[in-house]
């Protein structure tokens, strides 16, 4: 009987891997929340806005747009769109089976959606990231978006968040960020890179062959920052957008330069007239989907950053379950890609063995060295929480401040766990269920309990945020329907 | 100075011409074009929040790709929709939600059925 492969998330990663596990011969079911493959980075528009263009607004469109509708209508392939995995159910240990996997088939958090579930002979997890933003006063107004969302907002569905956008925070996402925003008609006032120029040229210098490896990535950032030029739009290192002010929505940024920790120079305060503010301080890999599953995680940049920990196979260590993709590091779509050829060919039962693994193993290796590298030019300054004043909103959800966080700290302090602080002052139980607080928590908490700000703690185990057993929301009435099941 | 939908007449992806709908937010009529989400609808009307966190503060986009929950919408009597992952459909009505002790959100905190 041929084997049966499911993929969550039809980004870079899932895509590749559906297109491999079919290659290989398997059956695949592709699962994704949106109404069309592509993931964040081939973002399709929607069918009813009939793009004559959509190419114009992608890399890669047309190889894209092939491998799309070879998985799509491929007959070993079911494609399922607008379906959440809402819950992963474990098989009984030592039974060497992945997770059965629950699904909801539907509009968006609609009522009545189709509850399935699927039981696979292996399961490739691609469910992506999301933007890591750091709170800063004024992070909560209305007009401060991640820099995703403007992203998501202007490729996904042409609406431009704003007329004057002040784009911030760290890595090489900024830039398409802005690319986007001018393409779509937006001024965009400057783009800030927190990191120093000393520490992003460094980061990026050292080994030139590795970023040379990546030269579709290297050519598309070209690409942005001439369109930066020619547009005039200041690119300034060391320097970050510090407060957002304005009565009821965002008015003006306050920006300042920074040290290379990303402690504030004083006196170099500016501000800066801008309806909008996107940051972006990194990405944060779904996690939920992989814990569920039983997969061991590995530590990132920080503890409270971890990944999904893969072996040279994107094997993670829960039976029959791989990873590929942003959840295993962060590197861009080429490097997600590779990683998801390679996963999907091996869960689709492909001979380990094959002749064009070896070419494709080393195209994951460099994307494994891209993201170490990426890492390594573009690190949280340890010195950030120096912007929070002590009415600082950090969890958006619970409005739990700086202070109360600090407080909830130090009634902890000799071995309260962070449970304690999390019931103390709710930071993290609200609706997002610490997706977007809990590294900035744990992390705010790490250095509280180390003393000085900046100085790294010493084998204190950081809360695990990433445990969510409800993946996505369901709602009473779907749960009280049995599910349909499927083979 | 607004947010706003690329008119597609300009669009270099080429779209058609927008096929209108028209939703509803606490009874107010929105334009909107067929395609756009729930959020998209009312950022390109110039709205930039709808909900109201447990201090009354206002909340709308932050993520734009459903992990924040910052805009989260009543549509058509269902509660807790993420309005930056749900499309807009025409005659959609919309109820914004609250989670401030003193509003009038009858459910009063969002989140709750999961
Ligand atoms: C908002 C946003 C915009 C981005 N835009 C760009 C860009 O323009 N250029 C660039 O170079 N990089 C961009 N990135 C970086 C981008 O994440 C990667 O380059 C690339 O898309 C990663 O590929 P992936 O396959 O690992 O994940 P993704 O592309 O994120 O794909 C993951 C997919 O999994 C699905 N999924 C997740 N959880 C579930 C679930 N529980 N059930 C069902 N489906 C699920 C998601 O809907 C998504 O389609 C963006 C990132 C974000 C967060
Ligand atoms: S804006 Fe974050 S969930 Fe919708």
């Amino acid at each position: 009987m041929t084997r049966h492969v499911v993929v969550v998330g039809a980004g870079p990663a899932g895509l590749g891997a559906a297109a491999a596990a079919l290659r290989a011969g398997a059956r695949v079911t592709l699962v994704d929340s949106a109404e069309h493959p592509g993931g964040q980075y081939h973002r399709m528009l929607p069918d009813a806005y009939r793009a004559a263009r959509p190419g114009r607004l992608h890399h890669g469109w047309d190889a894209f747009d092939r491998l799309r509708r070879r998985v799509t209508g491929h007959p070993r392939c079911a494609w399922w769109p607008e379906t959440s995995v809402w819950m992963l159910e474990r098989s009984a240990p030592g039974e060497p089976r992945p997770p059965r996997v629950h699904v909801l088939r539907g509009p968006a958090d609609g009522s009545g959606r189709e509850r399935r579930v699927l039981e696979p002979e292996a399961l490739v997890l691609a469910p992506g990231a999301h933007d890591r933003a750091l709170p800063f006063p004024g992070w909560d107004l209305p007009g401060v978006f991640t820099a995703g969302a403007a992203q998501a907002l202007a490729k996904g569905e042409r609406v431009v968040v704003g007329d004057r956008v002040v784009v911030g925070g760290a890595g090489p996402f900024l830039l398409p960020v802005a690319a986007s925003l001018l393409e779509a008609g937006a001024s965009v006032a400057e783009v800030l890179e927190a990191g120093t120029a000393a520490a992003v040229a460094r980061g990026w210098g050292r080994r030139p062959w590795e970023l040379a490896s990546q030269a579709g990535k290297a050519g598309e950032l070209a690409g942005y920052a001439a369109l930066l030029a020619r547009h005039r739009v200041p690119y300034r290192t060391g320097r970050a957008v510090i407060e957002a002010r304005g009565d009821g929505r965002v008015e003006e940024a306050v920006t300042a330069r920074l040290r290379a920790d990303w402690s504030v120079v004083p006196g170099t305060e500016r501000t800066v007239t801008a309806d909008a503010v996107c940051v972006t301080h990194g990405f944060s890999p779904q996690l939920e989907l992989p814990v569920a599953a039983g997969c061991a995680l590995r530590a990132g940049a920080t503890p409270e950053e971890p990944f999904v920990e893969v072996d040279a196979d994107q094997l993670t260590t829960a039976p029959g379950v791989y990873a590929a993709g942003e959840v295993t590091g962060i590197a861009g779509a080429p490097a997600a890609r590779a990683e998801g050829l390679l996963a999907g060919w091996l869960a689709g039962g492909g001979a380990p063995s094959a002749p064009e693994l070896r070419r494709l193993r080393a195209r994951r290796d460099q994307g494994r060295a891209f993201a170490a590298r990426l890492a390594a030019a573009h690190p949280v300054g340890a010195a950030w929480p120096g912007w929070l004043r002590p009415g600082t909103v950090v969890c958006r959800c619970e409005e739990t401040d700086y202070a109360a966080l600090c407080r909830a700290a130090d009634d902890a302090a000799g071995g309260a766990a962070a449970r304690a602080v999390k019931l103390g002052t709710r930071a993290g139980l609200g609706p997002c269920q610490a997706r977007i607080c809990g590294p900035t928590v744990a992390e705010l908490l790490r250095r509280r309990a180390a003393g000085a700000p900046g100085r790294p703690a010493e084998g204190l185990a950081p809360a695990t945020p990433h445990h969510r057993p409800v993946a996505q929301p369901i709602r009473l009435g779907e749960l009280a329907e049995p599910p349909r099941e499927s083979e | 100075m607004s947010p706003r939908l690329v008119p597609a007449s300009a669009d270099a992806a080429g779209r058609r011409p927008d096929v209108p709908l028209r939703i509803t937010v606490d009874g107010v009529p929105y334009n909107g074009a067929a395609g756009q989400t729930i959020a998209g609808v009312l950022l390109a009307a110039g709205r930039r929040s709808w909900r109201n966190g447990p201090s009354g503060a206002p909340r709308g986009v932050f993520c734009g790709i459903g992990a924040c929950f910052d805009c989260l919408v009543t549509v058509n009597g269902d509660r807790d929709v993420r309005a930056c992952r749900r499309r807009a459909a025409d005659g959609d009505a919309v109820t914004t939600q609250s989670r401030a002790a003193d509003s009038a959100d009858p459910a009063g905190t969002d989140g709750g059925e999961r």
